[in-house]
């Protein structure tokens, strides 16, 4: 087998188990989804002749389609939010912080990022709840003499849960691109006649861009699918696609419909997703 | 973002910013483990007095303990399983010439590009249709989907400092594979794997939407989390149960950080996980 | 090339890298005992052939035979050979005297005798108290020694080193050459050591074999490669040379007449060279064999205009424009005599002895 050398076939056997584990648990399952999206569920039988009602119900359906941009809707807000926050928290212990404090600071923003995402949606939960945290504190200090209702339940608290829950992933992205930028660049600038402002607009940001998609891609895909929050926070006003998802895997038994909202969604949040990092990049070029 | 074209100030300013947003990080999380000390079934203010009352009730549940058994049984196979298979792809891509190697790079690492509730349902559907039952081994099949990116990381950043010529300086001096393997690989990548295990298990422990779908009757910490939260008066428990779930995972990130930097192939292990 | 009583015989090795020719035919023969450099710019081959003399890689045709023992397709654990590589590849888990160890397990000796050669190596490089200390706690210089003490404990029958003195700076690594070539008179082991400077490959080697692209130019001790190149190639990699083309005339009494661009010179003729009558020729001369004077010489010489010059403390090298040649010719002159009083835009005479010039037909 003079194709390949013998190095390069042991670097393929090393990894054939991996490759196969992967084939069979995520290959597999991806492409039998595509197949239940094109088949029907009738009632206890499943019919197996391709056909793409299950898309145009997607498509059609009007409930649906208020489903979509509003998971769109929440997941944008807090990408943006969670962002625009974690942006100065980078620079600051890219730019401010001493070699070796920077390890303190980055293993203090990764241990959030570690623990059970269940456990911080449910602290909101008990934040924001009728007898919760806020309600019972702001009603301790005469503040109200009813609880508020509107903290739960909607999807302004999906909002304020996922932002705070995701708000890990953000950082350590930006914080990367940051950390590598030369800093004799922002030097050559001054040299060169360019205030701090300035440097930071024509140098800084341009250069940590990378970072910057990367953090709102990180964010942006798994919120716009997000199953817990909207569940435990949600109530009805706050569902999303997942829950949508999940219920024609549940109660209702309909496969074939939730495989292809899956489908759909992911369609969804891969075009925005690639339309938004072409857009900053068209942006910031345009900076001079 | 502005904060930053203000002169002299500027440096306190963002350092003040920082603390604040450290705060807002860990705060909400923080009430966790305030209210479980609290002698009241509700999570409200005002404070009600010190107890350890929860905490015992936690420990005399029996479903919950079940649910523990469990998830770590399923923790323990998951970790070891993507660690191995980890190790193996991470010295296959850090040392072979491997054509495709972005491609195969891109495929391990694509399940953290998927949400997890499509991961979930395919996964599901891939369990029906092969014929394995709902269960905690089919739990485990999930998670070491979810878990191999991590192991991949993890060991190449381990590989990446190692000298290629060690193994062959091995060779040379007179070792067989196998023994250049017990004694320059195996103690040079060992801080690495046991950093994956560690990380790994944490993953598959905190992990609700793969259980969620893949769970038959027997469940994991999660999911049984999850469903405890309809009951109001079990709210402390829960509370009981997910401070000690955020200790100890805290504790354990801690310890595999510290874990990765050590041994003499430090360099590019010097950063936390994921930089 | 490769005679039989060799104690390394390398035969018409050749290996390829896909599209890429890294060893060329290449036969070579290493006597017993011997200081052998493989000279060549990077990328001409001589790390791979290295690498396939250690095991580390193996050739697609060809044989190697190591003592009358034919070793082409032995894994490097099993071969007489040991390498001192580039980044010496000291294992950093272990201190020094594990690592000096290291290869001694496999050999079967007792305890005692181990630690006996760990203490003799530890002192043949002068790094005795130095057994604790870990890789990281070690100068570059150190590091090499550790590496040079690991290979030769084993007692190879060839040691392989890879541009070994590459990563130091020019003070230590004189002075490691001097050390090198001392230490393999002292245990009389057969070196085979790859460089990509000429000057280390001439000061430290009984011969030295110059690689280009995959092929072996020359073989020859340092002084016949400096003195009597047999092509353009091997004349300007070993030091400067000056080079002009011309065609040969004739020939009479060993010696030629070459018409160049210069005029009617004459050279030795190589022994066993061809005469060709009208054969393009290369004449090769260095520049300490040029002579700079004010008035013309009784001998062959040009005029010319000195239009750089660079004093280098032990002498001067002049750059001396000639019309009818494209390139200056480079002048050296020790600074002790007269010549080196030219400077630059003085009009000069450029002589040189009938066997100042050396006769090349490629």
């Amino acid at each position: 087998m003079a194709i390949f050398s013998r190095e390069t076939r042991t670097g393929y056997a090393l990894l054939a188990p991996t490759i196969a584990m992967l084939l069979f648990a995520l290959a597999a399952p991806l492409a039998l989804l595509a197949a239940y999206s094109v088949w029907t569920q009738n009632a206890l039988t499943l019919d197996t002749h391709p056909t793409l009602a299950q898309y145009a119900a997607v498509v059609t359906r009007e409930g649906y389609r208020t489903l979509f941009l509003r998971s769109i809707a929440v997941s944008s807000i807090v990408t943006a939010v969670t962002v625009a926050l974690a942006y100065p928290m980078a620079y600051f212990v890219a730019f401010r912080v001493s070699p070796r404090g920077k390890f303190i600071w980055l293993l203090l923003l990764t241990i959030p990022f570690w623990t059970s995402y269940l456990l911080r949606v449910f602290a909101w939960k008990v934040i924001l709840g009728f007898n919760g945290v806020i309600n019972s504190s702001l009603m301790e200090l005469k503040l109200i003499s009813q609880p508020l209702e509107f903290l739960l339940y909607n999807p302004t608290a999906v909002v304020v849960t996922m932002s705070h829950a995701y708000a890990a992933f953000a950082i350590l992205p930006i914080y990367v691109s940051l950390e590598k930028i030369d800093r004799s660049l922002l030097e050559a600038a001054a040299d060169l006649g360019d205030g701090a402002f300035r440097r930071f607009m024509r140098v800084t940001l341009p250069l940590s861009l990378p970072g910057i998609i990367g953090a709102a891609v990180l964010i942006f895909v798994p919120t716009t699918g997000d199953y817990v929050t909207p569940s435990l926070v949600g109530g009805s006003d706050g569902v999303m696609i997942a829950n949508l998802i999940q219920v024609q895997f549940g109660r209702v038994n309909n496969w074939p419909l939730g495989a292809a909202l899956a489908i759909v969604s992911m369609a969804l949040i891969g075009a925005i997703a690639v339309f938004a990092i072409q857009a900053a990049r068209f942006a910031v070029a345009r900076i001079r | 973002m502005l904060s930053l074209s203000k002169h002299g100030g500027r440096g306190r300013g963002l350092m003040a910013y920082a603390l604040a947003y450290l705060a807002f990080l860990y705060i909400p999380v923080l009430l966790l483990p305030l209210f479980s000390l609290n002698d009241s079934l509700f999570i409200a203010f005002p404070l009600k007095g010190f107890t350890t009352r929860w905490y015992e009730a936690l420990a005399e549940d029996e479903d919950m303990r079940a649910a523990l058994m469990n998830t770590l049984k399923v923790g323990a196979s998951a970790s070891l399983v993507s660690t191995l298979l980890g190790l193996l792809a991470a010295k296959a891509l850090t040392k072979a010439p491997l054509p495709g190697r972005g491609l195969i790079l891109g495929f391990a690492n694509l399940s953290l590009f998927i949400p997890e509730i499509v991961i979930g349902i395919a996964l599901l559907i891939l369990v029906t249709t092969v014929g394995i039952p709902l269960s905690l081994f089919s739990i485990a099949i999930g998670h070491v989907l979810i878990c191999i990116p991590f192991a991949v990381l993890v060991l190449m950043s381990r590989f990446e400092g190692f000298d290629a010529n060690l193994e062959e300086a091995s060779r040379d001096l007179g070792e067989n594979a196998w023994m250049t393997f017990w004694r320059v690989t195996f103690p040079l990548v060992l801080p690495g794997i046991v950093a994956s295990l560690m990380l790994t298990f944490i993953v598959s422990f905190d992990d609700f939407m793969i259980a969620f779908f893949l769970s038959g009757t027997d469940t994991t910490l999660p999911v049984y989390i999850f469903g405890e939260l309809r009951f109001p008066y079990k709210l402390p428990n829960v509370l009981a149960l997910g401070t000690s779930i955020l200790i100890g995972s805290a504790a354990l990130i801690a310890v595999a950080e510290w874990v990765r930097r050590l041994g003499p192939a430090g360099g590019s292990a010097n950063r936390p996980i994921g930089v | 090339m490769a005679a039989p009583s060799d104690f390394l015989r390398i035969e018409n090795i050749s290996k390829s890298f896909g599209d890429t020719i890294a060893v060329d035919g290449v036969t070579l023969g290493i006597a017993r005992g011997e200081f052998f450099s493989l000279l060549g710019p990077s990328g001409c081959g001589k790390t791979t052939l290295l690498r396939m003399i250690g095991g580390f890689a193996y050739p697609d045709s060809g044989g190697i035979s190591l003592d009358g023992e034919d070793i082409t397709a032995l894994a490097p654990n099993k071969r007489a050979t040991n390498m001192v590589f580039q980044s010496y590849a000291i294992f950093p888990h272990l201190n020094v005297r594990d690592n000096i160890a290291f290869g001694l397990r496999s050999e079967g000796l007792e305890a005692d005798e181990r630690e006996e050669r760990v203490a003799r190596a530890l002192a043949m490089i002068r790094l005795d108290g130095y057994g604790e200390r870990r890789a990281h706690e070690l100068s570059g210089g150190e590091r090499q020694r550790v590496a040079l003490a690991r290979a030769l404990v084993k007692r190879p029958k060839v040691l392989l080193l890879d541009e070994p003195l590459g990563a130091l700076d020019k003070r230590l690594r004189e002075a490691m050459q001097i050390e090198l070539r001392q230490l393999q008179r002292e245990v009389g082991i057969t070196f085979l050591f790859v460089t990509h400077d000429q000057e280390e490959a001439l000061a430290m080697s009984d011969r030295v074999a110059v690689m280009e692209k995959g092929r072996v130019l020359q073989v020859a001790d340092p002084k016949t490669l400096y003195e009597q190149p047999l092509s353009r190639a091997v004349a300007e990699f070993i030091g400067t040379m000056n080079l002009f083309e011309g065609r040969m005339i004739d020939a009479a009494g060993g010696i030629a007449s070459v018409e160049t661009a210069l005029g009617r010179n004459r050279a030795p003729l190589r022994a066993g060279g061809k005469f060709c009558a009208g054969a393009r020729v290369w004449l090769a001369i260095r520049p300490e064999k040029l002579l700079l004077s004010r008035d013309a010489p009784g001998f062959q010489s040009v005029p010319g205009r000195v239009v750089a010059s660079a004093y280098l403390g032990d002498r001067s090298q002049f750059q001396v424009a000639i019309g009818g040649l494209d390139r200056p010719l480079i002048v050296s002159a020790p600074n002790t005599s007269g010549m080196a009083r030219f400077e630059m835009g003085d009009d000069v005479h450029v002589s040189w002895m009938i066997d100042g010039p050396v006769l090349l037909e490629q």
